[in-house]
């Protein structure tokens, strides 16, 4: 049997994945990397975008959003505000939030509230992208 | 003496009151278990943030950030955490009581909630900015006070932030608890969820030392305000919470001397209504007797 890692994805909302995998690619604040098992030990600032698992030779993707990984020898933890499988994307939904986010920067808004509309664009727009990757 | 209309209306309007109370009652019970729920769901990343500071902590040695600087508290911040509609029994009561023990002078507040606002107002002291958070608050909203309150400890005007707010302890009890917030003394633990013990951080021996990436400064930069972020936003989850089980405790009371008083004036008025009969029987054979 192959070595495998467990990858675990948490939201303030719920635990979204929590498996044994093979492999996780990630990309982090620096680009996109690779972990295997027995990677050595790394913490690292998560930019939103895909997250790939092997599992049992099989892809899963993930779109997530900002966050955290923290890396030990078989495990994978990622800390982030937004995780959703791409199976479960709902590309009309997502098309949708996008397009009331960029509505909404139009208008005259807060810092604060600049930053919560960017976050759910930059949602919606992960989430369209790892979904039109992968719907063909 | 009161007549029997009277007692009759007195008894009608209290009717009213309670079945205005027993539907409060409901609606504070059903928002009590989504607050709840809410405030449990954060659980796992919360112990996740924790785990992930120890090590932070433990694998970048002599590390030191702005926002844990330990400083002679001169001025201090306490953010005030506290419902904002009343009928809620003692809970914003007990919390004030707590506030008026803290020096006028050296305190100021950020108030969140529009009861601790009209408070500070109302007893003139210090107020640096006042925040609103919806009956389910969203992370948005922790994020510009746990913000405002960073901003105002790295410019220096204050020394020291803590954040007061009732506790859920069960749904009989919330007490008025403070935390500090900032500095980051050690790393303490985010508190996770309702009724979470207070762990503290376990530092693990065998260490493992971690290479950082891009390095810890910018990773441990983004960690500690995030997680400060969160456990503000933790602690508004909690404070609905105290407030909705709070509120129904204070309604359910309230349906109980209701009802209590009901049965008093309804014995009453059965008193008075024989008493009459009485009076008017008597009356009646007097005449009778009289005329015969």
């Amino acid at each position: 049997m192959a070595a495998t890692l467990k990858l675990e994805i948490v939201t303030p909302s719920a635990k979204i994945f929590s498996e044994d995998v093979e492999m996780v690619t990630l990309t982090g604040i620096d680009g996109e990397m690779g972990i295997l098992p027995e990677h050595m030990p790394l913490m690292t600032q998560l930019a939103s975008g895909e997250i790939h698992a092997r599992k049992d030779g099989k892809s899963i993707f993930l779109a997530v959003g900002d966050g955290f990984v923290q890396v030990t020898r078989n495990q994978v933890s990622v800390l982030t505000d937004m995780a959703i499988k791409a199976d479960d994307i709902d590309e009309a939904k997502a098309e949708e939030a996008r397009q009331k986010a960029e509505n909404r920067l139009t208008q005259k808004l807060n810092d604060e509230e600049t930053a919560t509309v960017q976050a759910s664009l930059m949602h919606a727009l992960t989430q369209l992208n790892v979904k039109r990757r992968h719907s063909r | 003496m009161a007549s029997t209309r009277d007692i009759r209306r007195r008894i009608k309007s209290v009717k009213n009151t309670a079945q205005i109370t027993k539907a409060m009652q409901m609606v504070a019970a059903a928002k009590m278990r989504k607050a709840q729920q809410a405030a449990l769901v954060g659980r796992p990343y919360a112990q996740l943030l924790n785990v992930m500071m120890a090590e932070a902590a433990s694998g970048a040695v002599g590390f030191s950030h702005e926002l844990m600087q330990a400083r002679p508290v001169k001025k201090r911040l306490v953010i005030l955490v506290s419902s904002d509609r009343g009928l809620c029994g003692g809970l914003n009561g007990n919390l004030f009581r707590e506030v008026a023990k803290l020096d006028k002078n050296t305190t100021v507040f950020i108030t969140a909630g529009k009861k601790a606002a009209a408070f500070i107002a109302r007893t003139k002291r210090n107020l640096a900015a006042e925040f609103s958070y919806k009956d389910t608050p969203e992370y948005g909203e922790a994020r510009a006070i746990s913000k405002s309150a960073q901003q105002m400890f790295l410019k220096g005007e204050v020394d020291a932030v803590d954040i007061l707010f009732p506790r859920f302890i069960n749904t009989l009890t919330q007490s008025p608890h403070t935390v500090p917030f900032l500095p980051i003394g050690k790393l303490a633990a985010v508190s996770a969820g309702i009724g979470a013990e207070k762990t503290e951080l376990a530092s693990h021996d065998t260490a493992e030392v971690y290479e950082f990436e891009p390095d810890e400064k910018q990773v441990l930069g983004e960690l500690l305000p995030h997680s400060l972020n969160f456990q503000m936003h933790q602690i508004l989850l909690e404070t609905k919470a105290s407030e909705q089980s709070a509120r129904m405790v204070a309604m359910k009371n309230a349906t109980d001397n209701a009802k209590q008083i009901i049965k008093d004036l309804t014995l009453e008025y059965n008193k008075l209504r024989q008493a009459n009969i009485t009076k008017e029987l008597l009356e009646i054979t007097t005449a009778q007797m009289a005329l015969g």
